[in-house]
């Protein structure tokens, strides 16, 4: 075999080895790719029931409700942007760090009857911290300018303003 | 005035590792010996003075110091020592000076070790390895000094994360970093060998063990980080595919390649411009792993320590080294001659083929960490891309990998046939069949194909060793014999790649897990995974930073009491948090793993999972990394022009 040969196999080899790469990157990019959506953005833009998306926001203070349902926790609760909200179900433990107030990231998908059933919620940073998803979706909707100081306390953010927010 | 000499001393090293940047590459150009012959001794001195800044960290943040801002913030007086010594590196400021220290350190051992490189190449490496600590060093010195004071100083700290205050996460770090940071060293001789335009067999004999140490340390830094994620996090898994892990995946994978790779170069003096190319690849992911996450690009769970105002910093500087590495590469690449010439199907061919193999595998793990970055830079639009999308890429990439990995070694160098290995293996293929098929009857098929390839892996592995001590076909005392002569490297392979087997086992045992989560008062019982779990009652408890809710279970197997396991909810009051810590039994084969949620109404939340087989997740690994210990030893390794190969590199 000469060099010309064993040169030729070998960028085969990589051309196939990236091509598959390529390929199977490509198929699964436009099936499992999520897209985040503010509680506006779900009202605006109607995205079809059953498609998996991040949805994220603040958890309105007082729409915490939680019941037992088949034996597993569940519990319901809203998620707000300060324009709109959204109904959310989940199954299981919330984490650790979820309170009423403040800010959530769920991922599920929105049911026929257009709540949203979360497969995974996450909380997971202390109080003072806000998710980055979460603080662009309320600059986007018009409830907090960074140019006027740090967002103001996440009990405000919400239509239902409790003086339990804080203390859950 | 610790804090200020640790200060002194931080920026003492930037100085002295300018110093040796200039120095090394400078002399080696000119070819002054007496030049060439300063840049050990810079090298030391700048670990010595970086030794010195991060004990006085140490010393900080053990006597309490809030004065010190980064003490303040991530310490507190009522914290354990053992946090208080490692919360040190737990943060931003402190984790990069971790960095600096471990680069330091690797230049020392490179001085120390390499007496007997010629002197221009040694010169040259330590001068990259200095130029590119400088540019780390400057970056701690000016954006993110952990020496910075406060006046007044407060009473006490912020304290810790708590989720961060835990044994494993003590050591992860330091490991971690002890492989990002190692992969420097094969980077600084690639670099060094494109200024000299030449490579030879002698440059592979040493770049090979900084590789292989390198890669057995972040082999066992993601296990431990992986584990971490399994036990503190309580959410019953170990892999999130999360930016961060990510970022310490891709340079493993090309690590792993470079490990082969630098192979062929040191045995065959083939595939030297791609092994150059995979030393700079493999550090620049390493660079871009840590960086990319500190900078806040990447937006991420596990981001403790976000401020963009650093990215900028961050990014000239990766630019600066990434950059400037592969400028030099496409100028000095066409310099460096392969001779070897070799057949697709033979020794060579199954090394290419496995680099091929780990760099796609990395591309796609890129693809889905940068994308969603990237799409909201570009097209403002907030993506994420999750597990399924790794599923559906990685999975289909890493079969061949299995299927190849564990044969490739029986075949020869430079040309082969296939047929000899059908010849060796077949009961190897055999066995791992059987076994498939009948996982096949009772499970899904992806596990059943799984613990097939995993029995490929673990006993195809041993192929190699079982036919080079003809096992079976001799008497045994022959067998022992010929054992004993089989250089060390052979078995260090069959033992890592079996390892990678037991990785996969625990992966495919650990998707069966069976798992319920109940609301229970004292006195329930639950029936999971084939185990009766009972709640006993729950308790408070008082730690020394925390409050603790403890919940007591008890398991039973046919009706035989087994264990009484304990998870507990605790509370940090000084950072008003709580975290889970969960509850785990473990016979080797199989996990069972308590979590305590929330109470109300009487009832406590409660999850609870048998998890088959999860051990063997991280037993894989640490096989794997023993195998590449083992392979360090080799005699091989230290015969010819390096005789004193650097193997015997500890953590400080």
């Amino acid at each position: 075999m000469t060099r010309k040969h064993r040169r030729l196999v070998i960028v085969l080899a990589c051309g196939i080895g990236l091509g598959s790469a390529t390929a199977l990157s490509l198929n699964a990019f436009s099936s499992s790719m999520v897209f985040f959506m503010a509680p506006s953005d779900i009202a605006t833009k109607n995205p079809a029931i059953g498609r998996t998306i991040r949805l994220g926001g603040l958890v309105q203070a007082g729409s915490l409700h939680r019941e037992t349902i088949d034996g597993e926790p569940t519990a319901a609760f809203k998620v707000t942007d300060g324009k709109h909200t959204v109904a959310v179900t989940y199954t299981g433990i919330l984490p650790d760090l979820f309170r009423e107030g403040q800010g959530v990231v769920a991922l599920g998908a929105l049911e026929p009857d257009h709540v949203f059933k979360a497969s995974e919620v996450l909380a997971k940073h202390d109080e003072t911290y806000m998710p980055k998803d979460v603080a662009d979706a309320l600059k986007k909707a018009g409830m907090w300018n960074p140019s006027k100081g740090p967002a103001p306390p996440s009990s405000e953010w919400n239509s239902v303003t409790t003086a339990s927010t804080r203390t859950n | 005035m610790i804090p200020e000499l640790g200060n002194f001393a931080l920026a003492l090293a930037c100085a002295l590792a300018f110093a040796q940047a200039v120095i090394g590459i400078w002399g080696a150009y000119r070819r002054d010996v007496r030049l060439m012959a300063a840049t050990p001794g810079l090298a030391i001195g700048q670990l010595i003075a970086l030794a010195a800044s991060a004990g006085a960290l140490v010393w900080a943040s053990v006597g309490n110091d809030f004065s010190v801002i980064n003490v303040a913030e991530n310490s507190a007086i009522a914290k354990p020592l053992l946090y208080k010594i490692s919360g040190t590196w737990g943060n931003h400021e402190g984790s990069i000076l971790l960095w600096g220290l471990i680069l330091a350190i690797c230049g020392g051992l490179v001085s120390l070790f390499g007496r007997n490189l010629p002197s221009g190449l040694r010169s040259r490496v330590l001068g990259v390895l200095g130029g590119t600590s400088a540019g780390f060093l400057l970056f701690c010195l000016t954006t993110s000094n952990p020496f910075f004071r406060t006046f007044p100083p407060p009473a006490d700290g912020r304290g810790m994360n708590p989720l961060l205050q835990d044994p494993g996460l003590a050591f992860h770090p330091p490991i971690l970093y002890m492989g990002y940071v190692g992969f420097a060293v094969p980077f600084a001789f690639a670099v060094a060998a494109l200024l000299e335009g030449r490579i030879d067999a002698a440059w592979g004999r040493w770049v090979r063990p900084w590789a292989l140490v390198s890669w057995c340390f972040l082999t066992c830094g993601i296990a431990l980080g992986s584990w971490w994620a399994y036990y503190e996090l309580g959410w019953g898994g170990y892999w999130f595919w999360d930016p961060v892990e990510n970022a310490s995946l891709m340079p493993w994978l090309t690590g792993t390649a470079l490990v082969h790779s630098a192979i062929v170069v040191e045995k065959r003096e083939s595939l030297k411009i791609w092994t150059v190319l995979l030393a700079i690849g493999t550090f620049s992911l390493s660079l871009s792993g840590t960086f990319l996450v500190r900078s806040g690009i990447l937006n991420s769970v596990h981001a403790f320590a976000n401020d963009p105002a650093r990215g900028i910093f961050i990014l000239a500087l990766l630019g600066l080294v990434i950059g400037g590495s592969l400028l030099l590469f496409a100028l000095r690449a066409p310099l460096l001659r392969s001779g070897g010439i070799f057949a697709p199907v033979s020794r060579e061919g199954a090394l290419v083929l496995n680099n091929i193999l780990l760099c796609s595998i990395c591309a796609v793990v890129i693809a889905g960490t940068m994308t969603p970055p990237f799409a909201e830079l570009l097209l403002g639009q907030k993506i994420s891309v999750g597990a399924p999308y790794f599923n559906l890429t990685v999975l289909p990439l890493a079969i061949p990998v299995f299927l190849a990995m564990a044969v490739g070694p029986l075949l020869p160098w430079k040309r082969g046939r296939l047929w000899p290995l059908v010849e060796h293996a077949w009961w190897a293929a055999l066995i791992a069949a059987l076994v498939g098929g009948v996982c096949a009857f009772g499970m899904k098929l992806l596990p059943a194909l799984a613990f097939g390839a995993a029995t490929w892996l673990i006993i195809g592995s041993f192929a190699e060793v079982f036919e080079r001590t003809l096992l079976f076909r001799t008497p045994v005392a022959n067998s022992v014999r010929r054992a004993r002569g089989l250089p060390v490297a052979v078995l260090g392979a069959a033992i890592a790649h079996a390892g990678m087997g037991v990785t996969v086992a625990g992966i495919a045992g650990t998707s069966l897990d069976s798992n319920k989560i109940v609301e229970a008062k004292s006195g329930d019982s639950f029936f999971v995974g084939g185990y009766k779990w009972i709640l006993l009652g729950l308790e408070d408890r008082q730690g020394p930073n925390y409050r603790a809710r403890v919940a007591f279970i008890e398991v039973l197997k046919n009706g035989e009491p087994l264990a009484i396991m304990r998870p507990e909810r605790r509370m940090f009051t000084l950072q008003n948090q709580t975290t889970s810590d969960v509850a785990i039994r473990t016979n080797l084969f199989r996990d069972l793993y308590a979590v305590l949620g929330d109470e109300r109404d009487g009832k406590a939340v409660l999850r609870l999972h048998v998890n088959p087989l999860a051990p063997w997740i991280w037993l894989g690994a640490l096989i794997m990394a023993s195998g590449g210990a083992l392979s360090l030893a080799d005699r091989r390794l230290r015969v010819g022009a390096p005789s004193r190969a650097p193997k015997g590199v500890v953590p400080a």
